[in-house]
């Protein structure tokens, strides 16, 4: 019994160690990539490329979402707010939630699922297939050639595609909100524009929206790059990233709030 | 500098506590096709990619143009390895680019040649390979002895002094493989590099090689030229050229009895 004990204490001792010491080795990755990033801006056309790939590859599965999330919060903003004949303020809930929270948040698990898992399974198979050690014995460092160019690339794209997420989710509210239920166009829009301030509001959306991009793509670039060269290590990677991104994106979503806004107007 | 442009001084290496190649010792010059050989396991690959320095020895160095491979820094490394080629084992071609991309792909990171001149270049390597007319095609496209074509044209595209060919005739059609053979022989000659290919096919090797060194257990089991190869007594070399089963390299990896994994030991016919 006491010798189940101790086994069990080594075990959870051993995953804390094993755990903090790949911390450490994904911190230290993530310094490596700034270090590298060099080439990435002087052949930006590495960077562009990928863009296409985990940016605008993502654009029908952020957009679609973004309609049917405004659509959804329009539907539930008019039911409520009709009942204190508010509901001409059902645009100001729509605008406010998606700009805040809901554009970044959702963009960035959006993007975790379809790019992020995208990006370590590319990394992953070409570390399994021999692809990245062939490039370093090319001299050609695959950090900087690999993988600083799909890192940029998903922390250029992250704010934009959370950017067009709100865009078509306010859409979708108005689609919902206007059009079909018939609430006055003019107060949707006034309400809208005078309670959406710039800074406070959208800047510090964006501002969240940078921070997913990082995580997400740091994660990504980190599972691909430490994956085991096997199809279960690549498999086992990929699901990694969309976890930890999930829940690093929920997580930093509360800190980041906590600082934005406490209240103050 | 040495004559010899490899120097390899009682080279070890290990994977943890399993020991991989423990004391070899090896001397290689310009214009040579060494050959490489011994049974799967018995580090081979190690021993090129300790050449190349993507690993550490354990003990000893390699020297490749003077130079103590594991003492250089990343920069220094990256420097020396543009005068390296390498082939992998299974081609290792980028597979989002296509066949012309691959073979350019060296050319255009290293240097600033017009794109014209560097599609002259790329074509003339793949008509070395007898894959310039598959040049638009994608690696998917291609089957594994012609990728390992396209791979040997993407080593040899910067003319490096040293090109290492891990299993370059694995996979290859009869023609191929006499014609990548002699592709080998004729690049060494005529770029007064150095050839280093691990393989296993002796027959085809033996006809293009000057000196071969067989590897068993970590350590040079015996080295000669072909001629004397062939014309062996020792045990080792004897089974090896002529793929006996029976003889000092063991076909079977270490087991217990056969009978008692197979619950036999008291059964009586």
């Amino acid at each position: 019994m006491r010798n189940r004990i101790v086994v069990s204490i080594q075990a959870i001792g051993h995953r804390t160690i094993d755990s903090i010491w790949r911390l450490g080795v994904a911190s230290r990755f993530f310094v490596w990539v700034l270090l590298k990033s060099t080439t990435s801006f002087l052949r930006f056309g590495l960077v562009v490329r990928e863009i296409y790939f985990v940016g605008v590859l993502s654009l029908i599965i952020i957009l679609v979402s973004g309609l049917f999330v405004g659509m959804v919060l329009g539907l539930q903003g008019y039911e409520t707010l009709q009942k204190y004949g508010s509901e001409s303020a059902v645009g100001t809930l729509v605008a406010l939630s998606l700009v805040r929270e809901l554009g970044p948040v959702m963009a960035a698990l959006l993007f975790a699922s379809r790019a992020g898992s995208a990006i370590t399974a590319e990394i992953g198979l070409m570390k399994a297939t021999n692809q990245l050690a062939a490039m370093g014995m090319m001299a050609v460092d695959p950090i900087a050639r690999v993988v600083a160019p799909r890192f940029w690339a998903g922390v250029i794209s992250m704010p934009f595609l959370a950017a067009m997420f709100s865009v078509m989710g306010v859409f979708g509210g108005y689609l919902v909100t206007v059009v079909f239920i018939g609430v006055d166009n003019g107060s949707f829009w006034s309400q809208m524009q005078n309670a959406v301030d710039f800074r406070y509001d959208i800047v510090n959306g964006v501002i969240k929206s940078c921070f997913f991009g990082v995580a997400v793509t740091a994660i990504a670039v980190f599972e691909g790059f430490d994956a085991p060269p096997t199809a279960e290590g690549v498999s086992g990677a990929t699901t990694r990233t969309v976890v930890t991104s999930s829940l690093v994106i929920l997580g930093l979503d509360f800190v980041l709030t906590s600082f934005m806004f406490r209240g103050v107007s | 500098m040495t004559d010899n442009l490899i120097e390899i001084k009682n080279l070890a290496f290990s994977y943890g506590t399993r020991p991989i190649l423990n004391n070899v010792n090896m001397a290689m010059s310009r214009g040579k096709v060494i050959a490489v050989m011994g049974g799967s396991g018995s580090g081979k690959t190690t021993l090129l990619r300790l050449i190349g320095g993507e690993i550490k020895p354990s003990g000893g160095h390699v020297k490749v143009a003077d130079q103590i491979v594991h003492h250089l820094s990343r920069d220094e490394l990256f420097k020396l390895r543009r005068k390296m080629g390498m082939l992998f084992q299974f081609g290792a071609l980028f597979t989002d680019i296509s066949v012309f991309d691959n073979v350019a792909f060296q050319i255009r990171e290293h240097t600033t040649l017009p794109e014209s001149m560097v599609r002259d270049l790329v074509l003339m390597k793949l008509q070395a390979v007898g894959l310039r007319g598959a040049h638009h095609l994608m690696p998917a496209e291609l089957s594994g002895g012609m990728a390992r074509r396209v791979a040997l044209a993407r080593s040899i595209a910067l003319d490096p002094m040293l090109v290492m060919y891990d299993e370059p005739f694995t996979g290859l059609d009869p023609i191929s493989l006499s014609v990548i053979g002699n592709l080998i022989r004729r690049l060494t000659d005529a770029l007064g590099m150095i050839s280093i290919v691990v393989t296993h096919d002796v027959q085809e090797s033996l006809k293009i090689v000057d000196y071969v060194y067989f590897l068993a257990d970590g350590v040079i089991a015996a080295q000669g030229t072909p001629q004397e190869v062939k014309n062996s007594v020792a045990p080792f070399v004897h089974q090896f050229v002529h793929g006996e089963e029976d003889g000092p390299v063991p076909f079977h990896y270490p087991a217990q009895s056969y009978q008692k994994d197979l619950a036999l030991e008291n059964f009586v016919a």
